[in-house]
Formats: structure tokens, C-alpha cells, sequence
């Protein structure tokens, strides 16, 4: 009845709705620009850059932007630009495995739980629960902390807290999808349940699961330069940005590049990521517009 | 209201047990050694051994886990292994400000998110949405140590707005809140991006409901219908997930306590973890977990508070 | 006996994402205290918008582009049609003088207030009632309503209450501020046959205690003979007949009006449904020359080429045919 007044508080113009279109699209584009610039920088720093991102170079300490050293050297001095080029291998690699590891657990653990239900999910979902009650910094500072510090410490320490989201999500689209009649007829023809689970169920829950994976990607990078940042993760020399920004601290007040750029590559690199799954949510599991992730 | 209390508290005494036997069994087999680190690497081996019996360190693991249990059940957290003092003295000690700027960002975060998210969804999809939307996503992107860094930068060093670390006094002072402002707000401001959007995705469902065209058929300002009829129920499943993102607010805190010099909890815990002071590490966790736990509490009375259907279940 | 609500060549469009559709184009209708005028027709056909329309509830996308709605108070004639739907004059109008029910009694009331608080809003607002004064009233009228024990339901949720109970509470908002015009827009088509029954019967009621005029929508016909004392029938935006319900249903003059009468299945005798063929064409594809001519099993030649007018073909009835 009420349909007939048409749909959305402030409905838009025709024009507004374009550029709003243009707008998600240009997000995408520049997210995925960011991304491949991630990933060219990090495969082929040596040729991008000729300086080298760990020698210490002591006639250069602490030199402000220049034509040479476009964004500075730190305190070493060492080139403040190289240092970022490199650190884009680590901002890579740790949003990878880190990203696969929650893969791996939280679709393991959600298709279990939502296939199985009963206790099994009541136990993976209280064990979920107790995950939550720790702050995700906590548990991950005392994780990376006692593992001893190092990338791939921090790669276990981050891997350990954010599989949450993507059990949340696997058990949801297990759920419904697991009422469907091809399962049934899966069943019906005797297929054993891990082979209805990974073969049938599985490839149906992954388009939303594909588009949070880039967010996922975000958040790990993020979480980890956190945790280098205090100190507990990637060691000097590494030039991960966490760590950078931890030695850039202490020279706030004379030297205030060597904290601010690799911030801001942390920020872009985050964004690119945030844009592209945006555009990946939008294809693949367009019902998730508008609700909150984790 | 007391009974629903007393039954979620019960069922929440066995999550904080799985707590502290995976934190502590985290920390008994790590590798490293807290004696070693506080005699130095070069440290006489009898002597090391010495301590770590005195310590109770060489006792197997369960044996271990279940006499720190057993104290923690009388009120003893233990005693730091490398401050050696009470654990329990150093946590209150510093609790207090950590819960001051946690609190404080919250109310901030609160304060900020609804108006903001009230008005994208009153006027969705123009200009004034997307500008919001725009910022948000920025805010959300951006690394809360950086943002807390730069803020430093330029706020406190620069510009001299903000004193530069440290801790003025307790929240009611006026030079505590001097000091507390930036850390708080630091703090608070990147949630304030994450509530709004929620604020704002629960009104643009409300807003289409049959219960405001009601509202507004009564005659009532568009005022009232919004922000009395549309937002109450917009709460509800905003409270849910605002209850998820709360023990972030307690993560976040840890990284402005270190950036900011904050004598708070956070602070002390990664000092905590890189000298590897166990019981220290034990006890904070432990406190850490109940006040989550409490705060999941708090969300769920406000929950049933707001939603009446709940309470009658 | 002067009227109460004038509507006057009424036109309602809309913004959608297809461009702008005319929802209502040419209505024009009239009330008077104390009697129940009905508004019929399929879904869709503009009775809602209409409705709507009075009380300034188009939405933001829905806007009056032609005609006026004329409100008498007294001796004053208020144009209605001319507020700004969001004014100071148009709100004090709504819940007071003019007040409406809706199809859904479970959607309609917010879930998170109290009936007895959502009764009180408009009371507080309109009468200036302290809340123990507004409580006792709101007890009153859960009483008038006939809820059984009102002073316990008065603090109750909607979702405690059964579906007839809930459209009482709604009858009993809208009734508070004893209005001079009450809008029922399907107030019964979500409830059981049982319930509809008892509902139609306490609006009749409250009708001839309070005086009220009321608008009845619904695309059932049995309500209308119950209850109406004219109709008017809607197809796609506009009114193809008016007048008197005895008249109408004894001498039913445009055809689609024939075909709704004849589509209801007698309770007696050999049952023979006779639907009216064809559906109800989109309002964006409006065929020319007369909206109905498509369906219509007694087509002329001119019904193709020009759109009829309302004409009186017997006292006060009027349709809009070229057989007349």
C-alpha cells in the first residue's frame, strides 16, 4: 500500500546517481591501481631504487627531503623512500599469510559449524567467544611478544586473532545454504559429509567470504604495523613500516619524515585494499551493502 | 533484572577460565626466560637457577597454573617478577587512567557518531552523505598509531595546543583533562567513524518503516519522529555490534597509552611482555578479560533496556 | 449540510527512477461529518495516495501537482493541499482534526513504546494533557475501544497484543483528539474475518457517538455496503463512478464497476467466478482515449480516441463512460 509512495528517504536525481557511480567506480580503479603498485614496487625494488635500504650511511644522517633523497634519510642514514619501497614486500607478504591463515581456520571452522550445528557449533562458536573476550591487541601483543619478535612471529600473533570475522561469515552462508535441495540430493546419493561440505556447500559461501578478504588483507597490515610499532614485531633493521614509524618517533621534533611517510603508505596501502573489496563486495555478495564488518 | 545478570555471570565464569588457561599456557611455553632477562644474558647459570626456584619457576606447568588459580581465587594476582611488587598494586595503580581515557573516547565516540550518523541517513545519498561517508572511510583506513603520532606532531610539538605526554591529574581536574584530551580524542575518533555508518545503516531501515509514517501521521515534528521513533529502534541493532567494538576501544588504548606516554594498564602490559614478567602479563590479561566481560554486560542490560520484546522472552 | 473534505481535480505524481508517474490524475471527491464515504478499487489504482495527500504524506518523492484539497473548520476554508508537509499548520491538523489508521496494526505501532505511551503522544501534543491526565484518557479509550482490562494493557507492548487488539489501539490514536475526519485505509484486509467483523462494528459505533466523518478504503465491496453511504470507484489514478451505495451496487453503470460487483461470488446458488480480463496496465503505459477501454466488453469507436468525463446519469450518481 505504501509502496506506491516511492522508496528511499531522499531519492536522487539522475544526476546524483551517476556520480555517485562514478565515484564507487573510481574507488575501485584507484584501488586497484594502489594494489598493483604494491605489488610491482615489491617484486622489482632493487631496479625501482638504487639505494640501499639497510646500509647505514654515516654522512648522511637525518637530511631533510631533497632531490636525492626524495622523502629524506632516517638516522642511519638511509634513504627514507627506499626503505618504503621495501617495506611494501613486507606489507605484502604479511597480508597474504596472514590472510591465509584466517582463511584456513575460519572457513574450516565455519563450515563446520554451520554444517554440523549442535554442539560442535556451540562449542567453535563459545570458542569464538573467548577469543572476543581479550582485546585483539592484547592477546596479539602478548602472542608476538612471547613467540619472541620477527615478521613471522607476527604473522602467527595476527593470524591468531582475526579468523573471527570469516567463521561469522562461512557459518552464516553455510546456514542457508545448506537447506538448499542440491545438498539434499548430494546426501541422497550417499556423499560423505566432508565431500558435501568442501565440494557442494563450499564454493556458495566463498563470494562473500573472497570480498571481505580484501578488508581482511587491510586489517592485517594494519594490526601488524601496530605491533611492530611497539616493538614486538619486525626487529631494526627491517624496513617494515610498523618499525619504521617506531624509530621515526623519537626524532618527531628534528626529523619528522622518517614517522609521517611510511604512515602514509600504510594509509594509502589500507585504503587500496578498503576500495577494492568494496568493489569485490559489490560483485560478488551485493546483500552485504551496508553491514558493518567487524 | 538482577536474576538475567546473575545467569549471564555464570555462564560466563567458564570463558574466563578457557582465558586464563590459554593465556597461560601461552606463556609457560614460549621460549625465553624472565630470569635471564633480568640477570642479563652473561648471567651465572647457578644463579639463574637459583632464582627460578625461588621464583617457582621450575615446577611443571599445571602445577604451576594451579597454584596461581588457587591465589587468584583468595584475591592474589601474585607478584611481579620483575618490579616485585604486588601485581594487583601495579594493575590499580594503573587502571585508573587507562579507563579514563577509555571512557572518554567512548562518550566522545557516542557523542560524535550520532548526530553524524542521524543526519547521512536523513539525507542519504547527498552530498552531505557522501562527504560523511568519505571521511569516515578515511578515518577507518588510517593506522591509530600514525594519526596518534602525527597528532603529536602537530598539535603538541608544533602548534603547542596539547601538552606533549603524560598524565595531569585524575579526569576532574582541570589540568588531568588537559592532558587527557588529546589521548581521548585520538582514541574515540576513529570509532566515531565505525558507529556512525552502523547509526546510519539501522536509520535508513527505520526510516521506511510503517511505525514512522504512524509518528507522523500523529502530527509530531519531524524532530520527535526522527530522533525519538526512528532512532530508538535504530539503536537496536546498532547496541549489538557498538557491544562488539567496545573491547577495541581497550586494544587501541594500549597503542595511544605507549605513543602518548599514558601510565595506563596498556603501557605497562607490553613493558610487561617484552621482559617477560609472567605473572604480571597473567594478571593484566586476567583484568583485561573481566573488564570486556563487563562491558559486554553493561550492552546487554542497555540491549534489553531499549528493546522491550527482549525482556519478555 | 455544507462539506467537510473537498477534493478538487486532485493530482498526484511521483519521482522514480522511470520519471515521473502520475498516481493520482483528476480526483475529485467530498465528505460530510457523520457519514462514511468509500474509496474502491484494485491495488494500485491511487486510493492510498490519495489518502496520503490529505494528510501530507506523500514522502519526499510524492508531490500534489494540480487540484486543491479543501478542509472546513467552522466557518474557515483551509487548503490543505497548499502546506508545506512538514509546517507547523499541516501538524496541527494531523492526530487532531484529521487522523488516519493503517493496513499493518504490527508495523504500525513502534515496538519499543508502550500502547498507553504512543495513545498519550498525541494528547500531550494536541490537547496540552499533563501525562496523569493523558494516562487516564488513554485508559478511557483502550475502555472505549472495548480492550478488556485497559489499565493493565495501557502499559503493554505492541507485541503482547493480538492483531484485532493492536488495530483497537490504532482506532483508539486515532480517536483520541476526537478528530473531524478519520482516513481508514485498509484498516482490516490484515486481520481475520471474525476480528474484521468486530472492528468495522466498534468504527460504526464510535462513528455515531463521536460524529466523525470517516474515508474508508478497501477493495473489499462487502465493507462498503456495510458501512458506506457513498463510494466512489477508482481505476488507475481517477474516479469512473460516484454516488449513493444502494445506487451504485443496485445500478452499477461503468463497466468496471459492473465487472467488480459481478466478480464477488454469490453465497447462494451455483458459483461462477467472473473475473474482469485482462490486468491492470503499468501507469507508465497508459493506453489513450478511455484507461479502461482494454478490458472493457462494451467498447465504442470514441472510447479509443478520447478520455470520458464524470457525468450524472441518474441523481447524484456519476460515471465516466461514453454509454452515458
Amino acid at each position: 500500500m505504501s509502496r506506491e509512495q516511492a522508496k528511499t528517504p531522499g531519492s536522487e536525481s539522475f544526476l546524483e546517481g551517476a556520480l555517485r557511480r562514478l565515484i564507487r567506480d573510481k574507488a575501485a580503479l584507484a584501488g586497484t591501481a594502489i594494489i598493483l603498485a604494491l605489488i610491482v614496487l615489491a617484486v622489482f625494488a632493487p631496479w625501482v631504487t638504487s639505494h640501499d635500504p639497510v646500509k647505514q650511511d654515516f654522512g648522511r644522517l637525518l637530511t631533510a627531503p631533497s632531490w636525492e633523497y626524495p622523502l629524506g634519510t632516517d638516522q642511519y642514514g638511509r634513504d627514507v623512500l627506499t626503505r618504503i619501497i621495501y617495506g611494501c614486500r613486507y606489507a605484502l607478504i604479511i597480508g597474504l599469510a596472514v590472510s591465509a591463515i584466517h582463511l584456513v581456520i575460519g572457513v574450516v571452522l565455519g563450515l563446520l559449524a554451520g554444517y554440523y550445528g549442535s554442539w560442535v557449533e556451540t562449542v567453535i562458536m563459545r570458542l569464538t567467544d573467548v577469543m572476543l573476550s581479550i582485546p585483539s591487541v592484547v592477546l596479539a601483543v602478548v602472542l608476538a611478544g612471547f613467540l619472541g619478535g620477527g615478521v613471522q612471529n607476527v604473522i602467527i600473533a595476527v593470524g591468531a586473532i582475526g579468523w573471527r570475522a570469516y567463521t561469522r561469515l562461512v557459518r552464516a552462508e553455510v546456514l542457508s545454504t545448506k537447506e538448499e535441495t542440491f545438498v539434499e540430493a548430494a546426501r541422497a546419493i550417499g556423499c560423505s559429509d566432508l565431500r558435501i561440505m568442501f565440494r557442494h556447500v563450499l564454493p556458495y559461501t566463498l563470494g562473500p567470504v573472497i570480498a571481505y578478504t580484501s578488508l581482511g588483507v587491510a586489517t592485517a597490515i594494519l594490526w601488524a604495523a601496530a605491533l611492530s610499532f611497539l616493538g614486538l614485531g619486525a626487529q631494526p633493521p627491517t624496513p617494515e613500516w610498523g618499525a619504521m614509524l617506531a624509530d621515526g618517533r623519537e626524532y618527531m621534533a628534528d626529523a619528522w619524515w622518517i614517522a609521517t611517510f611510511p604512515g602514509l603508505a600504510i594509509m594509502v596501502t589500507v585504503l587500496g585494499f578498503n576500495f577494492f573489496g568494496d568493489a569485490l563486495r559489490d560483485t560478488l555478495d551485493p546483500k552485504a551493502e551496508g553491514r558493518l564488518r567487524e | 533484572m538482577l536474576k538475567f545478570l546473575f545467569r549471564r555471570l555464570i555462564l560466563l565464569l567458564p570463558v574466563l577460565l578457557i582465558v586464563t588457561v590459554l593465556i597461560s599456557s601461552l606463556l609457560y611455553f614460549s621460549p625465553g626466560d624472565p630470569v635471564q632477562v633480568m640477570l642479563g644474558i652473561r648471567a651465572n647459570p647457578e644463579a639463574v637457577a637459583a632464582i627460578r626456584a625461588e621464583l617457582g619457576l621450575d615446577k611443571p606447568a599445571h602445577v604451576r597454573y594451579f597454584i596461581w588459580l588457587s591465589n587468584v581465587a583468595q584475591g592474589n594476582l601474585g607478584r611481579s617478577l620483575q618490579r616485585n611488587e604486588k601485581v594487583l598494586d601495579l594493575i590499580a595503580e594503573t587502571i585508573v587512567p587507562t579507563l579514563e581515557i577509555t571512557f572518554f573516547a567512548v562518550f566522545i565516540s557516542v557523542f560524535l557518531a550520532l548526530p553524524i550518523g542521524v543526519v547521512s541517513a536523513v539525507r542519504a545519498n547527498s552530498w552531505v552523505d557522501h562527504l560523511l561517508s568519505f571521511f569516515s572511510l578515511f578515518w577507518v583506513a588510517m593506522p591509530g598509531f600514525w594519526v596518534a603520532i602525527m597528532a603529536l606532531l602537530l598539535l603538541s610539538m608544533h602548534w603547542g595546543i596539547f601538552p606533549i605526554s603524560g598524565r595531569g591529574g585524575p579526569i576532574w581536574s582541570v589540568a588531568g583533562l588537559r592532558y587527557l584530551l588529546l589521548p581521548g580524542l585520538i582514541l574515540g575518533i576513529r570509532q566515531v567513524a565505525i558507529i556512525s555508518r552502523l547509526i546510519r545503516a539501522g536509520m535508513l531501515e527505520v526510516l521506511n518503516a510503517d511505525y514512522v509514517r504512524t509518528a507522523r501521521s500523529k502530527g509530531l515534528s519531524e524532530r520527535v519522529v526522527v530522533y525519538k521513533h526512528a532512532l530508538r529502534n535504530a539503536m537496536i541493532p546498532t547496541v549489538t555490534i557498538f557491544g562488539v567494538q567496545l573491547p577495541e576501544f581497550l586494544s587501541l588504548a594500549v597503542i595511544i597509552e605507549t605513543v602518548f606516554a599514558w601510565p595506563g594498564t596498556g603501557q605497562m602490559l607490553v613493558d610487561a611482555v617484552l621482559k617477560r614478567d609472567y605473572t604480571l602479563v597473567q594478571g593484566i590479561v586476567l583484568i583485561y578479560a573481566l573488564l570486556v566481560i563487563a562491558m559486554n554486560l553493561v550492552v546487554d542490560m542497555l540491549y534489553a533496556y531499549i528493546d522491550p520484546r527482549i525482556k519478555h522472552e | 449540510m455544507a462539506h467537510l473534505l473537498e477534493i478538487d481535480d486532485l493530482r498526484v505524481r511521483f519521482r522514480t527512477e522511470f520519471g515521473a508517474i502520475k498516481a493520482v490524475d483528476g480526483v475529485s471527491l467530498a465528505l460530510k461529518l457523520g457519514q462514511t464515504l468509500g474509496l474502491v478499487g484494485e491495488s494500485g489504482c491511487g486510493k492510498s495516495v490519495t489518502a496520503l495527500s490529505i494528510m501530507g504524506l506523500l514522502g519526499p518523492s510524492g508531490q500534489i501537482s494540480g487540484g486543491d484539497i479543501w478542509y472546513h473548520r467552522g466557518n474557515d476554508r483551509i487548503r490543505l493541499s497548499g502546506l508545506h508537509p512538514r509546517g507547523k499548520a499541516i501538524r496541527a491538523i494531523r492526530g487532531n482534526e484529521v487522523a488516519m489508521i493503517f493496513q499493518e496494526p504490527m508495523t504500525s505501532l513502534n515496538p519499543v513504546f508502550t500502547v498507553g505511551h504512543q495513545i498519550m503522544e498525541s494528547l500531550i501534543l494536541h490537547q496540552k494533557l499533563s501525562r496523569p491526565q493523558a494516562r487516564r484518557r488513554a485508559v478511557e479509550l483502550l475502555q472505549k475501544v472495548g480492550i478488556p482490562w485497559p489499565d493493565k494493557r495501557v502499559d503493554q507492548y505492541p507485541h503482547q497484543l493480538s492483531g484485532g487488539m493492536r488495530q483497537r489501539v490504532m482506532i483508539a490514536m486515532a480517536l483520541a483528539c476526537h478528530p473531524a475526519l478519520l482516513i481508514a485505509d485498509e484498516p482490516t484486509t490484515a486481520l481475520d474475518v471474525t476480528v474484521q467483523a468486530q472492528v468495522l462494528e466498534l468504527m460504526l459505533q464510535l462513528q455515531s457517538e463521536l460524529g466523525m466523518a470517516i474515508l474508508m478504503i478497501t477493495h473489499n465491496l462487502g465493507i462498503i455496503a456495510g458501512m458506506a453511504q457513498d463510494v466512489a470507484v477508482m481505476y488507475l489514478g481517477r474516479v469512473v463512478e460516484r454516488g449513493p451505495v444502494r445506487e451504485i451496487f443496485h445500478r452499477p453503470w461503468h463497466p468496471y464497476t459492473r465487472g467488480l460487483i459481478d466478480s464477488v461470488p454469490p453465497l447462494t446458488g451455483p458459483v461462477r467466478l467472473k473475473p474482469i480480463p485482462g490486468s491492470v496496465p503499468e501507469l507508465r503505459s497508459l493506453p489513450a482515449g478511455c484507461r479502461f477501454r482494454p478490458r472493457c466488453d462494451q467498447a465504442l469507436g470514441v472510447c479509443a480516441e478520447m478520455e470520458p468525463v464524470l457525468k450524472e446519469v441518474a441523481p447524484d450518481h456519476l460515471a465516466a463512460c461514453w454509454r452515458c
